[in-house]
């Protein structure tokens, strides 16, 4: 059997609220392989963020067990986590979180100023590639504000890819876009996980995103209400080509 | 994360903002300008100052012979000769402190010239004696040591007694005067010097080479002072020191035997000096520390802000993998670029604006390097020292938090 891409083993996360205790994971249980597109639902309130903090290392289980390829992040100070971000784990944000006034490509390039083995060249070259990954070659002096919405989350995706993680983690990531330009960012996400076999988490809770996963997990009050594997994931591709054409803009 | 990866992500972060960057920087800019061209100024004035004081002759020494007890009575010191062509030989031999000596005699008679005359002073001395004094021939020539040598009959004239004897304007460079019984050839005028402190007027003396006022007039061979140049009047008391111990060695004195000379030193002038620029050097001090604390806490205050306004970018960074150091680093990093950057253009300025005083007041400035290198050492560390609060703030941050702040 090979290396899970991540392992959670009842997995809980208390937080002292005063005298109170809230308890937003009750204990959760699951595996993530390699090359598997999992979407994480669960309306607010579910624990889906505090979850989504964890796999993204940026927090740990008050009680349980979370290995992360293969790495116990329970055994991890604060700069050892950061490092295992950088290393492992491609974030995409609802909200892009590029920095303004840079380009793309300076962008891209950022999680690879925090790696210390990467040369300039190699930096630049990679970044370029990534980009021409999410199709956006043409675009790499542009700044943010010269990008659309659809773009601006293609430069954070190609971030998030940039440094060859384990996993990409996407938090409500077509949250902030239109359907036609969401099923993009789908598409171009189906594509990563089925030519480059890259594992990604969506955490979304919108269930036609869900549609696009080869598995749904749901969750609710803090514990896995259901693990579904979808045998017949949507092509967001077809989707696409289905939507009624629209000159709202091009691409 | 290494230093270069370090400085392009503080650089790339600077520029993303160039105005909040300049803002900050523009403390250090008027911090450091203003110390330099304050320093500048007060350098200028404090040399102008040192200049004048040092034309009145701050390093001038002089020797007396001192008053002394005979069977019980004191005589006063000049009346005593003492003073003679030995001691001069021996402050001359290998001196230290001491860079120039004349000795001095004087005899008080008539200027007279034709049916003009006027009292006056003729003082026998060794062509150093001008520059001790700091005494300038405005016209003709001064003389030589060869007047002196020869005990030649020329000499200086002072302006008072130019208007008192040649009334009518004439030159007087050339004409035979006579002194007494002896005719003297002019060959010089002093520069006017006005009346001293004590309302004696400096210029009306008559100048003659020593050993022509001791053979002609007086027929002695004492003299009434020994005048000197102390190095400068920082060591004018190590000058007098060795004046004291060669003038009792060439006056064979016991230990037990008190000095039977004094030396003088122009202690109200030195400390005159000494306070003028002991004050110039606080006060520019205080201008110089209020500037710069500004300037550092204007990175501060921006710097505090900025951490505030980033603390988005802050949590992508650390998710992304920037660990609490890296953050640290990197606001640091971006205080001491300000620092710098602000600290050349703000020595530039300094510069510049001591150069426009310069051109429009016409104040004299000196712009001394201690204060370039001292004002830009300075801004930097107190840019670094004022950055460090907020970039450890900075780095702080818990990432959850950061990225979720709107």
């Amino acid at each position: 059997m090979s290396k899970k891409a991540l392992e959670i083993k009842e997995l809980k996360r208390e937080f002292k609220m005063g005298s109170e205790t809230v308890r937003a994971l009750k204990g959760i249980t699951f595996d993530v392989e390699p090359g598997e597109f999992v979407t994480i639902m669960g309306s607010s309130g579910s624990g889906k963020t505090t979850l989504l903090n964890i796999l993204g290392c940026l927090d740990k289980p008050t009680i349980g067990d979370y290995f992360l390829d293969g790495v116990d992040i329970k055994k991890l100070n604060r700069d050892e986590l950061a490092q295992l971000r950088n290393h492992k784990i491609g974030f995409v944000f609802q909200s892009y979180n590029l920095l303004a006034r840079t380009s793309a490509l300076e962008n891209v390039e950022l999680p690879l100023l925090y790696n210390k083995g990467i040369s300039v060249s190699e930096r630049r070259e990679r970044a370029m590639h990534a980009l021409e990954a999410v199709k956006l070659e043409n675009r790499f002096d542009h700044m943010p504000n010269q990008l659309s919405g659809g773009q601006q989350q293609r430069v954070a995706i190609a971030r998030a890819l940039v440094n060859q993680p384990v996993m990409i983690l996407a938090d409500e990531a077509t949250g902030n876009l239109d359907s036609r330009t969401s099923y993009e960012i789908m598409a171009l996400m189906q594509e990563l996980n089925s030519t480059q076999g890259k594992t990604i988490v969506f955490v979304t809770h919108e269930p036609d995103i869900a549609a696009f996963s080869s598995r749904t997990i749901q969750l609710r009050d803090g514990i896995v209400q259901k693990d579904t594997k979808n045998e017949n994931p949507k092509s967001a591709k077809e989707m696409l080509a289905a939507l009624p054409v629209t000159d709202d803009y091009k691409i | 994360m290494n230093f270069s990866n370090l400085f392009r992500i503080a650089y790339r972060a600077l520029l993303r903002n160039k105005l909040r960057a300049f803002l900050t920087m523009l403390g250090i800019i008027i911090g450091v300008a203003s110390v330099i061209a304050m320093v500048a100024i007060g350098q200028g004035s404090k040399q102008s100052i040192h200049d004048q004081l040092s034309s009145m002759g701050t390093n001038m020494l002089t020797v007396q012979p001192a008053s002394n007890l005979n069977g019980g009575v004191r005589i006063a010191g000049t009346s005593f000769q003492t003073l003679t062509s030995k001691d001069i030989d021996a402050l001359k031999n290998h001196p230290q402190y001491i860079t120039e000596l004349s000795p001095s005699v004087s005899s008080k008679g008539q200027a007279i010239n034709g049916a003009l005359n006027w009292p006056t002073t003729m003082t026998g001395v060794s062509p150093e004696y001008l520059d001790i004094r700091k005494l300038s021939v405005k016209d003709g020539i001064p003389f030589t040591q060869n007047d002196v040598l020869t005990s030649a009959k020329v000499c200086l004239i002072g302006q008072t007694v130019i208007d008192n004897i040649f009334p009518n304007g004439e030159n007087p460079i050339g004409k035979i005067i006579r002194f007494g019984h002896i005719p003297f050839q002019i060959i010089g005028v002093l520069s006017p010097k006005g009346f001293n402190t004590f309302g004696q007027d400096q210029d009306d003396i008559l100048i003659a080479p020593y050993t022509t006022v001791q053979k002609r007039i007086l027929a002695t061979i004492y003299y009434s002072n020994i005048y000197a140049s102390a190095a400068s009047e920082d060591v004018t008391d190590l000058a007098v020191t060795e004046m004291t111990n060669k003038l009792r060695a060439s006056h064979r004195l016991r230990d037990s035997e008190d000095n039977d000379f004094t030396v003088r030193t122009q202690q109200e002038l030195i400390a005159t000096l000494s306070s003028t620029s002991g004050l110039l050097t606080v006060l520019l001090t205080v201008v110089a520390s209020i500037s710069l604390v500004i300037g550092g806490i204007g990175i501060m205050n921006i710097m505090y802000v900025s951490v505030t306004e980033r603390t988005k970018e802050i949590g992508l960074r650390m998710s992304i993998g920037a660990r609490g150091k890296d953050i640290l680093l990197q606001f640091l990093m971006e205080a001491i670029l300000i620092s710098i950057t602000g600290g050349v253009i703000g020595v530039l300025l300094g510069f510049l604006s001591t150069q426009i005083v310069t051109m429009t007041l016409g104040w004299p400035t000196i712009i001394s390097q201690s204060s370039v290198v001292l004002s830009f050492v300075v801004c930097a560390v107190t840019g670094i020292f004022f950055g460090y609060y907020p970039a450890q703030k900075a780095s702080r941050l818990d990432p959850i938090e950061a990225l979720r702040y709107e």
